[in-house]
């Protein structure tokens, strides 16, 4: 056997491709090419590590250095210091926003501090494309547990017995799911995975499957044993290339090994997978959609009951599951559902996945048991909020969800009280706002996602959620009037009360939720038609501090439009009428003279 | 199995397993309002409209489709049910035209009578109605996406019911829109000009392409000698559009008032129909006699023959080569009758009543007609001719009877049940045994084809064989069965096949109804007119006889063959 004495870890997600991860990788091969060290350094494609924010991440072990930001340039201060002589090179290591001293090690990083990590226990740790590396963590060993030692009701039994829930935002129980596909008549059913994933930034989904992939599959053959399916299809976005690559290199290496096919494991269960790509509809992540679109359809829901565990793919008993509730099973079934349940809340057991985004320091992947308090992931884990900016809410949920504000921060992350507060878990996206966001305009924003994405079927989704823009859009601009809230309020009822599926019936959370915790700056809003955080722009008007003022003329030279009047070394005006409110004026002042 | 006992707004009710809680609330008698629930169709559940309160559930359920359960309890008035309703109502008048004293279906109209239901006196948001451009490129069937309300139902009918999906949906949220494959218009797809779409359609988004002002014009014309004819199917709906009962049988008034709106001429299409079922009845002992092309397969069903021509070509040399009736009459209008009275067949202005869209199609064909002079000039719905009539100011249900004009207007009873599902096969087979066996029938009337089930099978003793028939009637069921017999499943000498469901009666341009009896009514009323008949099988109509002895000569024979027969061709679907 080879003797590996370091392996190079690149990760080669999604974001550190896009920030340069492959060029860097290359680089690396060819220093240590040069200096003759490819017997003993081995340089590993990873799935995401999750810190995003940083890339590309390169990590070095058995030392678990942790260099970020790392360029093709910086290959050969790797190769050389590092590898060669043993060296840490300072410069690339991580840094936290607070602390200006590097840290070494990924276990001291305050961003990994608070995280355990369940479904992305092999992200950033294992080559995705190489299906021994999965084995070589105890890969597939679940499943050939199950093969050969349960019977498909202990499998069930155990699913339950963990109180895992769906994480892909309904959070219903995995294992009474797997119990009604399982107890539903039909001699074909089927297995399919919902890699769907829509919520504007997040990306749980999609690094699982390009950092894990063979865990989502021996779930899926797990589940197929436990419900008597033979057949499971993943639906994926094709705007997922990468995800999509590994998956089909993962199932074809797992065929070939006969962990897929006629006879798993040489048992006589059969099971296979076959992937369909889905076209970026956001409303296909919702269950009767998927199916839809999976039997070439146009992508819309149907009404439940029935639901697909009894008419579900081709009329036939579908299991529906999203990757990341797949990605804990195996870790489950080797683990026992009493470790898995050992984590979490009362009624939220494991841990859950949250896409990092916005006004936060940390932007990345990250999971934590739940229960963990919004406050430890914005500020332990997130690093808190860039330029030490005022803290304004948190977005759970997506475009089902609320903005939760500063008063919530102590809030537990889990199913029951986000949604006691108005929001709701969602499938993990998570947005943090400081000050300068205004809150009616990202209620605005995520209006015009639903409409946009509503699929039409339904007239309180497809027309209410156009009338509730409208009113938001009326309101930004400054035409609101005090009936409005009402309207929306009421529009809310109808909508969330009517709708066919979970998109419309979740369509008016932004709205409400913003309305119970920003209803001030609504009224700024409707009332003083002003923009409390500076962000509408019909509602903004630029005035100089006649006090602060020295006539330094920066502004007025900076103007596109010429708004501003005024002679060196007098107070200058702004003609309003002329003003676009472009805002180049206010940065260049040096003396804060000028307001919105 | 045990049937379902549960409560609507107290009131306890028992419905069938696998009832809805709408069919609940119904046998309570509450009218739930509905907007894209259609008793004819899958269910969709996209309107909301139906929306009910049922005890312990977070939400409100559509009750068209939420399966109705033992014990439930359901409230379908209460405050938050109104509001929805009401809401919803709302939302569709805010960008939906606000023309409705203009609009055709002002009066038929169901999102005019939900809102008078429900009591929606305003609409708060701004009307924003779109101004799409209509989809006129069919010569039968107009579209006009702005009035559309996406409530589906044409789209269902068009793909689950006739199987042809001329239609769908594109787009999504607000700008989802009903349109043709690639937006490129009807005309270019593979629609069939059933108008099965209107029929369903509870707005004006879908109607018949207008030939009403073209009649007028022609009627004050005084060059024009005007004649015009009537399906059978049309006089028996064309009096409910008068307040007169379902299945009224209108036909005496109905040749008086087309004689006040001033035709010169007023046929009879059962004329026609009788010379098809001469004509058919020697093709198919002709094909028997030879083992060719069988099945024969009926062809006067235009829909049918545009659906043969776009989804099975391999099939179309077993369509029988006969004209439909109309077509049939509309050459002897302008040969045999112009003849007889001195007119140049340019001269003559032909108008076909039809209950049905799919004749305009026909009638357009380029095969229809010679010389450049069309044999139908203008073909009306019943719904058309019931517009005019109005227009008029004409008093139908109080006027006088009239008879046809002869020798076009004269028909057997055999001649009127074409307007129902298995009425031509049972024509077919009065003639046709009595051709072959030389014998008088004992019993003319054949129940075992009537019916309205989708697909009919009999068996037929005919001198010595047995002559296998099937029927069918809607495109779905058509294709269903050929697919049977494409792949040698089923075996049969004649198949009728009626495009649309009930045939005739059921057409794309009867009168709007909601009695779940309709078809039975129609058909009976159909059935009534054979048993008065004195002559009930078409050979035996005099002046058919007198017909091939004057002019046509032999059935299938050379003039026939140039008047009576027409052919086929393959039209892409896309």
């Amino acid at each position: 056997m080879q003797y590996i004495r370091s392996h190079v870890l690149i990760c080669a997600g999604t974001g550190c491709t896009s920030s340069g991860c492959k060029s860097v990788e290359q680089a690396m091969r060819a220093e240590i090419e040069r200096l003759g060290l490819t017997k003993e350094v081995k340089i590993v494609q990873t799935g995401c590590f999750g810190f995003c924010k940083i890339g590309p991440i390169v990590m070095i072990y058995p030392e678990g250095s942790f260099y970020c930001y790392v360029k093709p340039e910086d290959a050969a201060d790797l190769a050389q210091q590092h590898l060669l002589k043993g060296r840490l090179v300072e410069r690339l290591l991580y840094r936290d926003v607070q602390n200006p001293k590097p840290t070494a090690f990924f276990t001291d990083i305050g961003f990994y501090k608070k995280q355990y990590r369940v479904a992305l226990a092999n992200c950033g740790a294992i080559d995705a494309e190489n299906i021994e590396e999965y084995i070589g963590v105890d890969g597939y060993q679940a499943l050939a547990r199950v093969v050969s030692s349960m019977t498909p009701a202990e499998v069930i039994h155990t699913v339950k017995a963990s109180g895992l829930r769906g994480r892909g935002g309904g959070g219903f129980s995995t294992g009474l799911k797997w119990e009604f596909a399982a107890k539903a008549l039909g001699a074909v059913k089927y297995v399919v995975c919902n890699a769907d994933e829509g919520d504007p930034g997040a990306f749980m989904d999609r690094s699982i499957l390009e950092g894990d992939p063979h865990s989502v599959i021996e779930a899926m053959a797990i589940a197929g044993y436990a419900i008597g399916a033979r057949q499971g299809y993943v639906y994926v976005r094709a705007e997922y290339p990468i995800a999509v690559h590994r998956l089909s290199i993962a199932i074809e290496q797992a065929r070939k090994l006969g962990i897929l096919g006629q006879g798993v494991f040489g048992s006589t269960f059969g099971f296979d997978i076959s992937i369909r790509l889905g076209a970026g509809a956001f409303v296909c992540g919702e269950e009767t959609a998927l199916l839809a679109s999976i039997e070439g359809k146009r992508g819309m829901p149907k009404p439940r009951p029935p639901y697909p565990a009894i008419k579900g793919l081709w009329d036939k008993p579908t299991l529906i599951n999203n990757v990341e509730t797949f990605a804990n099973i195996p870790q489950i079934i080797l683990r026992g559902p009493e470790w898995f349940a050992s984590m979490g809340t009362e009624n939220s057991k494991g841990t859950k996945v949250f896409a990092l985004a916005g006004n936060i320091n940390n932007t990345g992947l990250v999971e934590v048991p739940m229960g963990t308090t919004l406050r430890e992931i914005v500020y332990d884990i997130g690093g808190g909020i860039p330029d030490n900016r005022a803290f304004k809410a948190c977005q759970t949920g997506g475009p089902s969800g609320g903005c939760l504000p500063a008063a919530l921060l102590d809030t537990p992350v889990d199913y029951d009280s986000l949604t006691a507060v108005g929001s709701m878990m969602g499938s993990g996206g998570l947005i943090v706002m400081d000050e300068n966001t205004c809150m009616v305009d990202v209620a605005r924003f995520f209006l015009e996602f639903t409409q946009d994405e509503s699929c039409g079927k339904c007239v309180p989704c497809r027309e209410g959620t156009k009338r509730m823009l409208e009113i938001l859009e009326d309101i930004t601009k400054g035409h609101g009037t005090a009936a409005d809230i009402d309207l929306l309020e009421e529009l809310s009822v109808t909508i969330k009360g009517a709708s066919l599926c979970g998109l419309g019936q979740t369509a008016p959370n932004p709205v409400l939720a913003s309305l119970r915790f920003f209803r001030d700056e609504f009224n700024a809003h409707i009332q003083d038609k002003k923009c409390p955080a500076g962000v509408c722009q019909e509602l903004l008007t630029f005035s100089i501090i006649p006090e602060k003022c020295k006539g330094c003329t920066l502004c007025k030279k900076v103007c596109p439009v010429n708004a501003i009047a005024g002679a060196v070394k007098t107070v200058h005006t702004i003609d309003t009428a002329k003003c676009i409110k472009c805002g180049a004026c206010i940065p260049k002042c040096p003396f804060k003279a000028i307001v919105r | 199995m045990e049937r379902i006992k549960l409560t609507i707004d107290g009131a306890p009710v028992e419905v069938d397993p696998g009832s809805t809680v709408l069919d609940a609330a119904r046998k309570a008698g509450v009218h739930v309002p509905t907007l894209c629930f259609h008793p004819e169709l899958r269910l969709e559940g996209s309107c909301r409209l139906c929306v009910v309160e049922i005890e312990g559930m977070q939400s409100l359920a559509a009750s068209c489709v939420y399966p109705a359960s033992s014990g439930m309890r359901v409230r379908t008035n209460s405050e938050v049910v109104r509001k929805t309703r009401k809401s919803i109502v709302e939302l569709l008048l805010a960008n939906h035209p606000q023309d409705c004293l203009v609009c055709p279906r002002h009066g038929t109209c169901e999102l005019q009578e939900v809102s008078h239901q429900l009591g929606v006196r305003k609409v708060r948001f701004k009307n924003d109605a779109r101004a799409l451009a209509q989809d006129q490129s069919s010569v039968a069937v107009v579209r006009d996406p702005n009035k559309c309300i996406l409530c589906g139902r044409c789209i269902r009918i068009c793909e689950q019911v006739q199987k042809v999906s001329a239609i769908g949906l594109a787009g999504r949220g607000s700008k989802a829109v009903v349109t043709t494959p690639f937006g490129h218009g009807l005309a270019e797809g593979p629609c069939v000009a059933c108008g099965q779409c209107i029929k369903v359609c509870p707005v004006a988004a879908l109607k018949e392409a207008d030939a009403t002002e073209q009649t007028w014009r022609a009627l004050s014309d005084p060059t024009l000698h005007t004649v015009v004819q009537v399906a059978p199917a049309v006089r028996a709906a064309l009096g409910e559009e008068f307040g007169m009962r379902p299945g009224a049988l209108v036909t005496e008034k109905l040749v008086t008032s087309l004689r006040k709106l001033g035709f010169n001429q007023v046929f009879d299409t059962q004329f026609g129909a009788d010379l098809t079922i001469v004509e058919e009845g020697h093709e198919l002992l002709r094909r028997l006699n030879e083992s060719k092309h069988l099945p024969l397969i009926t062809s006067c069903s235009p829909g049918w023959v545009k659906y043969a021509e776009h989804f099975c070509p391999e099939m179309l040399e077993h369509l029988s080569t006969c004209k439909s009736p109309q077509q049939m009459l509309g050459a002897l209008v302008k040969t045999y009758y112009a003849e007889k009275i001195g007119v140049m067949p340019s001269n003559i202005f032909h108008v076909a009543i039809m209950p049905c869209t799919a004749k305009k199609f026909e009638a357009s064909r380029p095969e229809m007609g010679r010389d450049g002079v069309r044999d139908v000039d203008a073909v009306l719905t019943t719904r058309e001719l019931a517009a005019m009539l109005k227009e008029a100011g004409i008093d139908f249900a109080n006027l006088p009877d009239s008879e046809f004009d002869l020798p076009l207007g004269m028909s057997s009873g055999a001649g009127g049940i074409f307007g129902v599902t298995g009425g031509v096969t049972e024509a077919v087979l009065r003639s046709v045994t009595e051709l072959k066996t030389g014998k008088e029938l004992e019993e003319i009337e054949f129940q075992g084809v009537r019916g309205f089930a989708g697909v009919r099978e009999a068996v037929i003793a005919l001198n010595g064989m047995t002559l296998k028939v099937a029927i069918v009637n809607s495109l779905g069921q058509a294709e269903k069965l050929l697919k049977k017999v494409k792949q040698g499943e089923a075996e049969y000498h004649f198949i009728e096949i009626m495009g649309c469901p009930s045939g005739c009666i059921g057409g794309g341009g009867q009168p709007f109804s909601k009695d779940p009896e309709i078809k039975h009514k129609r058909a009976a009323a159909l059935y009534r007119q054979d048993h008065m008949k004195r002559v009930r099988k078409s050979h035996e109509n005099p002046a058919i006889r007198e017909l091939y002895r004057t002019f046509i000569g032999d059935p299938n024979g050379e003039k026939a063959h140039a008047l009576l027969h027409t052919h086929y061709h393959a039209r892409p679907r896309y």
